[in-house]
């Protein structure tokens, strides 16, 4: 009796006082999580000291003094919307101005089906953002059907449609030995797939190879994928910056549209409009008629509504102002291809600063790819040399961020790409 | 080609934004809006911070700034700074380096983030959720992946807190069970425990070994002092315990549509926090790789300029005083007609809403008679009224509650 008197007694003490003082942390067994292997890139470039350092790494685009840029049409616009609107929540889909001149961008600007109110579109979170929305949609809606993603893609997408819990299978489609497109394999892959797979397609400006489809490949690519009934879903995150004209980087989707699929797509306005901290980009999915693309766009909201409830208004107010400013218009489509035409000059650069340096290697891929990045070819060793001995920075898949490439540095650049290839 | 969506069908309206459809609609000169929940002011116009707008043409002018990605867990000075605000400057857990902190988009991709890290890494996948809460509350919480129950919170007989079922009910929960708690201010209903409530039920909390998930969102709304609202948080992490904390900025800085907000994961050890932070990476990632900046650095501005944090607090102290003045003005117009019923309710509820006990019928005779829009389970919004139509809305109720059944 007086032992368990004792004992209870004990007890009481204890919580009474606190309780969970005693108590070990809910979170001893959570593992250090790895880092990410792009944006982990540019962590290890800002911890570095050495003056010589050159960033290779993620794809945010850099001016020939390797210094981040806004485009004087988005100064413009901020200046004109700073003070003067509210911050009242948007709708859930977004804003209605930014979403129909997102769409006229990637559908053209006279478009039948925007005028037929055929498109579901809502404001999404950049690419990111639009791809999870369409991930989550596609689990809830064909929870039968698999994505299919292509080998090498950007790393987020594998992550975006695990988180989704969708099964995600891949296809052929960088060719290592020519450092161009598998597209046999590739149309092997489509015909092989089940019926009603979805397909992930890089519109443009593939990342992270750069090594896009011709057009002619693009129509084949489209007439394999219809026969099969699949769902062609494009991420386009670089209209505009590929080829400096954004109607030409639409041209796989408008190749598409022509052959009667019903397409997703994914837009983001990081990259050529610079807006990558603002997150603005849009999600759409092309519907066979008005009444089912309400439908859809509510049950996008419904998805959007538990992630963040509504998305960001400030970057969508850029947008729209520009966008909606014919001067404005003009002098953004001015602005992306100086971008465009600087990356494409510092391919030449780079191409000729190898060859004359006598690299037993060729170099015709750097100018053939397109796009912010080339797939260099080297392996994860040669990397790690590179950042090891030579502190330049990019990820281990050997791609290269034309965009931090300046006239500044494409020779010291192409100097320790020479050295830790030259016996290749 | 057939759509692989053929078969969608549309999704039910938002009950919320259905009131203000319904409102748009109206012709009526009397027609009132009671069911936004973003403050106005006397004018019945949005509000827009004389200190945020300083603080955006601050930024806009700094020609330095640029709009690079964020890091995945957002501004790191935002983050500070909003771990500060809700623990307090001197909190032995900021100090220890204990606290894990992600600048999420507002309340909502707070609680979502919260919520997916959890079904990842917590042993239990249940959350208990008050009776009522926020509707949106269970859509984030299944989508995350975990399973809500709810514990009594509201009583409609007195129209304040059940304490006594929201002891049992947390009593009976299976141990490490999730428990959300609004931090004040709860909305729908208004209704916050005492002091002395809250201490008991962190009393009950740890001895249970749950885990409590602070939903703030109206911190400074609702006494108008930061430190005050902040009081039931700040007790639970005194006790050195851990708890997740959700805060937005839309209401206290209105900073709304910009998506501001913060989760704060309190850990108990420092190296513990380092890893959480290191795996909230991976749920933010997939979702949206990195929060947007803008609505990040004017709050951020805000925090760290002491003139400006303390007009802040001045403006933030008014907007809360204007609905408390409403809610005087509102009992003191429903006494001075002598409508049935105790009405107190009104000026013991706290922040944006009042749950007034109005069933769905009252409800609709007001709409209908009176043109007044509030949502059918009897909240208003306080921040929708004003001086000038608080007599209008007393008449309705009036006429509501000694005609209609």
């Amino acid at each position: 009796m007086a032992i368990r008197r004792a004992f209870s007694g004990r007890i009481v003490d204890r919580t009474a006082v606190v309780g969970a003082r005693y108590m070990s942390s809910w979170w001893r067994s959570v593992q250090p999580a790895p880092k990410d292997p792009i944006l982990g890139v540019t962590e290890a470039f800002l911890a570095d000291p050495n003056p010589d350092k050159v960033n290779v790494g993620v794809g945010a685009y850099r001016d020939d003094n390797g210094k981040p840029v806004v485009l004087e049409c988005v100064r413009e616009a901020e200046r004109r919307i700073a003070g003067n609107l509210n911050m009242e929540y948007l709708p859930m889909g977004g804003s209605v101005n930014m979403v129909e001149e997102t769409l006229k961008l990637a559908y053209g600007e006279n478009s039948e089906l925007i005028k037929d109110k055929r498109i579901a579109a809502v404001q999404a979170l950049s690419g990111t953002g639009a791809c999870r929305l369409l991930a989550d949609f596609q689990k809830r809606f064909c929870p039968e059907s698999q994505i299919y993603i292509p080998v090498p893609t950007w790393s987020n997408h594998h992550n975006i449609w695990r988180d989704a819990q969708v099964p995600q299978k891949t296809y052929h489609y960088y060719h290592p030995e020519s450092k161009g497109l598998d597209f046999a394999a590739m149309i092997d892959d489509i015909k092989n797939a089940p019926n009603g797979s979805f397909f992930l397609l890089h519109a443009c400006a593939h990342n992270p190879t750069g090594v896009d489809p011709t057009e002619e490949q693009w129509r084949e690519i489209s007439h394999h994928i219809k026969a099969k009934g699949h769902f062609a879903f494009f991420d386009m995150a670089y209209q505009g910056f590929a080829s400096g004209d954004p109607e030409r980087d639409a041209k796989s989707i408008r190749i598409f549209l022509e052959d009667g699929h019903h397409i997703g797509i994914a837009q983001s306005y990081a990259k050529n409009m610079g807006l990558y901290g603002q997150r603005v980009g849009c999600l759409s999915v092309l519907c066979e008629d008005e009444k089912q693309a309400v439908a859809v766009k509510s049950q996008l909201q419904q998805l959007a509504r538990p992630m963040y409830s509504n998305p960001p208004v400030h970057g969508a107010l850029i947008v729209s102002t520009i966008l909606g400013d014919p001067d404005l218009k003009k002098l953004w489509l001015k602005e992306v291809k100086v971008m465009a035409d600087r990356i494409i000059g510092m391919r030449t650069a780079l191409r000729g600063n190898l060859e004359k340096l006598g690299s037993p290697l060729s170099w015709q891929h750097v100018t053939n790819q397109i796009g912010m990045f080339c797939y260099s070819g080297m392996t994860p060793e040669q990397v790690d040399r590179l950042t090891n001995e030579f502190h330049i920075y990019m990820t281990r898949n050997g791609r290269i961020s034309m965009a931090g490439v300046t006239t500044g540095n494409v020779e010291y650049l192409a100097n320790a790409i020479h050295q830790v290839t030259k016996s290749a | 080609m057939d759509s692989v969506f053929a078969a969608i069908v549309q999704a039910p309206e938002d009950p919320i934004l259905g009131v203000t459809v319904a409102y748009n609609k109206d012709q009526s000169p009397v027609k009132l809006n009671l069911g936004v929940g973003a403050y106005r002011t006397e004018e019945g116009k949005p509000l827009v911070l004389n200190v945020v707008r300083k603080a955006e043409q601050f930024l806009v002018n700094d020609q330095s700034r640029v709009k690079e990605y964020l890091p995945i867990l957002g501004l790191a000075e935002f983050n500070k700074l909003s771990a500060k605000l809700i623990l307090g400057d001197d909190s032995p857990a900021i100090q220890e380096n204990r606290v894990a902190t992600a600048q999420c988009l507002s309340g909502t991709g707070s609680l979502r983030v919260g919520a997916e890290f959890l079904a990842k890494h917590y042993h239990e996948r249940t959350i208990y959720v008050p009776q009522p809460s926020w509707g949106n509350h269970l859509k984030v919480f299944t989508m995350a992946g975990l399973s809500v129950k709810t514990y009594s919170y509201y009583d409609p007989e007195t129209r304040g807190l059940n304490f006594q079922g929201l002891l049992e009910d947390l009593g009976a929960a299976p141990a490490g069970a999730i428990v959300l708690l609004h931090a004040c201010a709860h909305n729908p209903t208004g209704v916050d425990p005492t002091v002395e409530q809250w201490e008991q039920i962190r009393q009950l909390i740890r001895s249970k070994g749950l885990l409590p998930f602070f939903d703030s969102a109206y911190q400074g709304f609702a006494s108008g002092s930061l430190d005050a609202d902040a009081q039931p948080v700040r007790m639970f992490v005194a006790d050195g315990g851990e708890c997740f904390i959700a805060q937005s900025y839309a209401k206290n800085m209105g900073l709304y549509g910009e998506r501001v907000g913060a989760l704060s994961i309190v850990c108990k050890a420092a190296d513990v926090a380092g890893r959480v932070e290191s795996q909230l990476k991976l749920v933010i990632r997939p979702m949206y790789s990195n929060p947007p900046i803008h609505g990040a650095s004017i709050a951020s501005t805000i925090l760290k300029n002491s003139d400006m944090y303390n007009e802040w607090k001045i403006e933030l102290k008014a907007m809360a005083d204007r609905i408390i003045s409403m809610r005087k003005q509102l009992f003191d117009a429903l006494t001075a007609k002598g409508t049935p019923g105790d009405w107190s309710h009104i000026i013991k509820q706290i922040g944006m809403f009042t749950f007034t006990g109005l069933n769905s019928d009252q409800v609709a005779f007001m709409t209908k008679e009176y043109h007044i829009y509030m949502t059918s389970d009897g909240r208003i919004s306080m921040a929708g009224l004003s001086s000038s139509t608080v007599p209008h809305l007393a008449d309705a109720i009036h006429a509501a509650v000694t005609r209609a059944s």
